[in-house]
């Protein structure tokens, strides 16, 4: 099944859920609301076999609104092709866990949460994963300085 | 047996232990000698490597992915090179020399890694030789990697758009000595393991995942081949040219240690089987990809002309700034799937650079496969998982 054809599924099904598509370098990511990301990971494994969640992770878009994108990359070992979605994550704001959906997904939220401080619910053991307990602030977000915790913010290369 | 016993005891395994790899910490919580109980801490060797990958070009990212999986440098520079070139649309360009020696490298990685993963694994266990045969070989292919790279591990030697250098002269028939060799090497490991009644009896039905399981908690390479899912990234969605060659995927389903050990060694035999196809088709030709926008000129014009010098200069202190975008792409590294996840903002720094490491997704099926069995077995299962706690912490 092409991507596209993945694509009209998922919209098909969720049609007032995706809110982009976009396609570069031969690679589909679809853009979805946060709310339903349970059941639409769920369709993604039950209906169109992508049974291996690759990778969960997460970006910090700075400046815009809403601020962090969790991304999935899944993948169907039956038909070998790769899928990727997107839900938008506001700050103060939470996501549902996929854990429920694929195992994987228990520490890759765990790193998402120590190291982005992205938020689950209903996650089974959200822990640092990476850090020690008693750790402030989230490193990989964009304010967070380089050069470590009390120092200026990076301000860009200066040469 | 344990039914009268209310109290377990809880014991602190590593982080400075030995048996672990390197510096991972596992709770585990005792009846007698069953694990009730697994918990693993990792994070001891974080070093920011996506954080920092944000605050350097392009091309300075590369010597970071060496200390990631410093058993297998090469794949990770691999995974690594290949996602810059897809974010910049010049996979196509890569001439055919750069993707054998690539291809041949990878594979001396693979063998490299498997080598140190076999000689651990049997000194956990308790066979103290195969680890001194292992490591026997594993010093030709430092040395391999010496020549080529100018260092024994962290090696550094892929570019975007091509390699650093070219193979010296005389390597290509040390390379092939070595991979002729090593068939009869494995023979001599098998020989000390495969029939020995102790090995079997701490490999065989030790550390089960059974097919499902695997796929839903995530294993990948070798761990999951173990397990009876045929599924090889060098062989379902090529890169660099595997598609070229003529190599099998074992698959066994008997799901335990000792399934994923004949895996393993029959990679090995696979991996020495594409080095000597690739060294077949190898022929001379250019190392580096014609795109001056993005590709380092070769070292010689550096060296020998102004204009070779102003181009490496202005590469190297502004890098190149893709298009914006994002791509996914992984690599078959010896531990399983390694990804690079990439997004670009058009600056001439990642705007992120996520790693997929196969040793922390594998590590999270420790504490299903180890749980209700013999402490002892938890030493057989992080063997057998083949971690590195340099790719787990990043």
């Amino acid at each position: 099944m092409s991507d596209q054809a993945i694509v009209e599924k998922i919209k098909a099904k969720f049609s007032s859920e995706v809110l982009d598509v976009v396609e570069f370098r031969g690679e589909t990511t679809v853009t979805v609301k946060k709310e339903q990301i349970v059941d639409i990971c769920t369709f993604m494994r039950d209906d169109l076999g992508y049974n291996l969640l690759c990778d969960l992770c997460s970006v910090d878009y700075m400046g815009q609104s809403p601020r962090y994108m969790v991304v999935y990359n899944m993948y169907n070992i039956t038909t070998k092709q790769r899928f990727r979605i997107k839900a938008p994550v506001g700050e103060d704001e939470k996501i549902d866990t996929v854990s429920t959906v694929w195992g994987t997904a228990n520490w890759l939220e765990r790193e998402v949460w120590d190291l982005m401080g992205i938020e689950f619910n209903n996650h089974p053991d959200q822990r640092r994963i990476m850090l020690p307990a008693d750790w402030e602030g989230h490193p990989l977000r964009k304010d967070y300085p380089v050069q470590g915790p009390d120092r200026e913010p990076y301000q860009g290369r200066l040469s | 047996m344990a039914a009268n016993n209310t109290e377990t005891m809880t014991i602190n395994m590593g982080p400075q232990h030995p048996s672990t790899h390197g510096v991972l910490q596992l709770i585990l919580e005792l009846d007698g000698e069953i694990v009730q109980k697994a918990t693993p801490h990792i994070g001891f060797l974080h070093r920011g490597i996506e954080k920092l990958s944000e605050h350097r070009t392009y091309h300075q990212v590369i010597p970071l992915t060496d200390r990631m999986d410093y058993l297998a440098p090469m794949s990770n520079n691999l995974g690594y090179v290949l996602a810059v070139e897809k974010l910049l649309g010049i996979t196509d360009e890569i001439p055919e020399r750069a993707e054998r020696v690539r291809v041949i490298m990878a594979e001396l990685t693979r063998l490299k890694s498997h080598l140190v993963w076999l000689a651990c694994h049997a000194l956990d266990i308790g066979a103290m030789t195969v680890f001194l045969y292992c490591f026997r070989e594993r010093e030709h292919i430092t040395d391999i990697y010496e020549k080529v790279s100018g260092a024994r591990m962290t090696s550094n030697y892929f570019r975007v758009g091509g390699l650093s250098d070219d193979l010296p002269d005389g390597l290509e028939q040390q390379i092939r000595e070595f991979a002729e060799s090593m068939p009869a090497h494995i023979e001599e490991y098998e020989g000390l393991l495969t029939g020995n009644k102790i090995w079997q009896k701490r490999t065989i039905g030790v550390g089960v995942i059974s097919a499902e399981d695997a796929v839903d908690i995530g294993l990948t390479g070798p761990s999951l081949r173990g397990s009876g899912v045929d599924w090889d990234l060098r062989r379902d969605n090529p890169y660099s040219g595997y598609e070229d060659y003529d190599f099998d995927v074992p698959v066994l389903n008997d799901c335990d240690t000792f399934a994923r050990y004949k895996v393993r060694l029959d990679e090995m035999r696979q991996s020495s089987r594409i080095i000597l196809q690739a060294l077949d088709k190898l022929k001379p030709g250019p190392i580096l990809a014609d795109c001056p926008k993005v590709v380092l000129p070769p070292k010689q014009d550096v060296v020998n002309t102004i204009e070779g010098l102003i181009h490496h200069f202005k590469i190297i202190t502004e890098g190149f700034k893709p298009e914006p975008g994002e791509v996914f792409q992984s690599v078959e590294a010896p531990k399983g799937e390694l990804g690079y996840y990439l997004v670009s903002d058009g600056s001439a720094h990642p705007y992120r650079m996520r790693v997929r490491p196969p040793s922390f997704v594998n590590l999270q099926a420790l504490p299903q496969m180890v749980e209700g069995k013999l402490l002892a077995d938890v030493v057989a299962v992080i063997g057998t998982l083949d971690i590195v706690l340099g790719e787990i912490d990043r």
